[in-house]
């Protein structure tokens, strides 16, 4: 544990020199305060509080921004590593890949972690000035936050495991944005293609709800759309939402992180320096 | 006592090339054996294999009584590998410090250690500003962290001006006379023949000598050479005196002549021409020969 601690330490470390933890930050508290600044316009008729608009907003964002963020963070990890020289002498400690990964995962949440409580808390702060009754819709923030450390986890282990099999960092970077755009982008694409083709039909019975949980950045917006009911309004992917139980999508988000670094440990042991 | 590292019959293949072919070794502790061999020998490979980096093909490799790169083993053996590179972000403190924190010591020991190979003055600068010598001096720290039974170090002077490289053999020493064995490569031959207990020297994934100094000499059975200093005026006298020498640039007379001839030679010359002689150096082949002689013999 401590070999682990001492590798998180150094990540951390270097993360806050390369300005990793400032740039996350600022990103995630920008684009939170846009939407808690824009979706808060008109919720006046409705009679939904402000945050509750936001969380939803936010969701839509994190599904882009989270996997991002991850992918950008550990991409480099292995890779850099290789092309700078430091993984041979560092593979000759008394420290197992394992732990390697799993430090470097520690570090790499804790800043993600830091960036969304100040992102989203940026947010529910402006909401609760808004409309003090805002405070209802906290436990819908606080699901959207350790959804959301879950999300970027399951994508930092992707990252870690791109950049063990790239073992170039401009290569790992090139494989970092494919899957980026894969999972978040043309995987939607698809289900929405095959939707429309299908009209109905078994294909979006029986294959669509186990497509939407087999992609992480879809098991997160299922699961904060499902829980949120007091907005079911917010539409799109969330009508099929209901026809999933709120177990699947959790399980799914859960699941994701721990098979992600599993990949990424199969990835790193099979890197010979 | 038991041997720190033990190779018998050691393959390696890298796809049709042989890099390690049947290489046999044995480091007892407190040895300093130091390995020779051009670029691609195999030195750094067979480094490699001992770490446990790189798997191999044939043979036993056993490193303080455990496989190599097991936990067991890894604990106890400490790398410096050829142009040590380290994360330019961090300090060589901070560095130090990580490093210390996976061998499970305390992290209180970096400014002592950073000072002990000279870098006291950096210890709070980043890496990334520092020079190559720096570098490989951070490295050096880093191989003396804990008590390793078995240091392991590529081209370790490679970097180093000639005061850090006499600072650096004399840790060795230190650490060899604890009872830590050392395995280093060189390329600068000079430094490791009054450094290391044994000699080893690789040709092309062959071992094709091995032994101390004074054995390595005999076995190449390479002609001594005398130098001769002709005394005023009498360089014309002195060269016909001696058929078989060549005249050098300084207008001094080479003369070689077999190990086993030279106390005869040396008894002639000085008997018959002392008169006509203002010096003579006796100079024994130098490792570099014995170097080039054992690796030109395979005919490479």
């Amino acid at each position: 544990m401590s070999r682990i601690l001492a590798t998180a330490a150094s990540e951390f470390r270097i993360a806050l020199r390369n300005r990793w933890v400032a740039i996350a930050t600022a990103l995630m508290v920008l684009f939170s305060l846009v939407l808690a600044a824009t979706g808060a316009a008109p919720t006046g008729d409705v009679g939904v509080d402000p945050l509750s608009v936001t969380v939803v907003s936010l969701t839509s964002l994190a599904v882009y921004l989270v996997p991002l963020l991850a992918l950008l963070m550990s991409f480099d990890a292995i890779a850099g590593e290789v092309e700078r020289g430091t993984l041979p002498l560092l593979l000759t400690y008394p420290v197992s890949r394992l732990q390697i990964l799993l430090g470097k995962l520690l570090a790499h949440l804790a800043i993600l972690t830091l960036a969304l409580v100040l992102g989203y808390g940026a947010a529910g702060v402006m909401a609760f000035i808004t409309d003090p009754a805002s405070i209802t819709a906290l436990p819908s923030l606080w699901r959207l936050i350790w959804t959301s450390v879950l999300l970027g986890a399951a994508f930092l282990g992707l990252g870690y495991t791109l950049s063990s099999l790239s073992r170039r960092p401009s290569g790992a970077a090139g494989l970092a944005m494919g899957l980026w755009l894969l999972f978040v982008v043309l995987y939607d694409l698809g289900l929405l293609a095959m939707v429309v083709t299908d009209g109905g039909g078994a294909l979006t019975t029986h294959v669509l709800p186990v497509a939407l949980l087999a992609n992480p950045a879809d098991a997160f917006r299922l699961f904060n759309l499902s829980a949120a009911h007091a907005v079911a309004e917010a539409g799109g992917i969330g009508g099929a939402a209901h026809a999933i139980a709120l177990w699947k999508s959790a399980a799914s988000l859960v699941l994701w992180p721990v098979a992600a670094l599993f990949l990424a440990w199969a990835a790193f042991r099979k890197v010979t320096p | 006592m038991t041997s720190t590292l033990k190779i018998s019959r050691l393959t390696k293949r890298y796809d049709s090339v042989e890099a390690l072919r049947e290489v046999s070794l044995t480091l007892e502790p407190g040895m300093r054996m130091a390995l020779l061999g051009h670029n691609g020998a195999g030195k750094s490979t067979m480094m490699k294999i001992i770490l446990g980096l790189i798997p191999f093909d044939g043979g036993e490799v056993s490193v303080c009584g455990g496989a190599p790169g097991s936990a067991a083993s890894r604990a106890q053996v400490a790398y410096l590998p050829e142009n040590a590179a380290f994360h330019p972000a961090l300090t060589g403190e901070e560095q130090i410090r990580h490093y210390l924190a996976l061998r499970g010591e305390s992290t209180a020991q970096a400014g002592e250690l950073l000072e002990r190979v000279g870098l006291g003055h950096a210890a709070r600068r980043r890496i990334g500003t520092y020079s190559k010598g720096m570098r490989q001096r951070v490295g050096l720290a880093q191989t003396l962290i804990g008590r390793p039974r078995l240091l392991v170090l590529d081209e370790p002077t490679s970097g180093l001006d000639p005061v850090s490289r006499r600072d650096f053999y004399a840790l060795l020493d230190g650490l060899a006379a604890e009872g830590a064995s050392i395995l280093l490569s060189s390329h600068a031959l000079t430094e490791v023949e009054a450094r290391t207990d044994r000699i080893l020297i690789l040709s092309r994934g062959r071992l094709v000598a091995s032994g101390t100094l004074p054995s390595l000499r005999q076995e190449a059975a390479l002609p001594v050479t005398l130098l001769v200093t002709p005394a005023e005026g009498r360089a014309k006298a002195l060269a016909a005196a001696l058929p078989g020498a060549t005249a050098t640039a300084d207008g001094r007379l080479r003369l070689d002549c077999p190990q086993a001839d030279k106390l005869a030679v040396l008894a002639r010359i000085v008997t018959a021409l002392g008169p006509q002689m203002a010096d003579l150096d006796v100079i024994p082949p130098s490792l570099e020969d014995i170097y080039t002689n054992f690796s030109h013999r395979d005919g490479s």
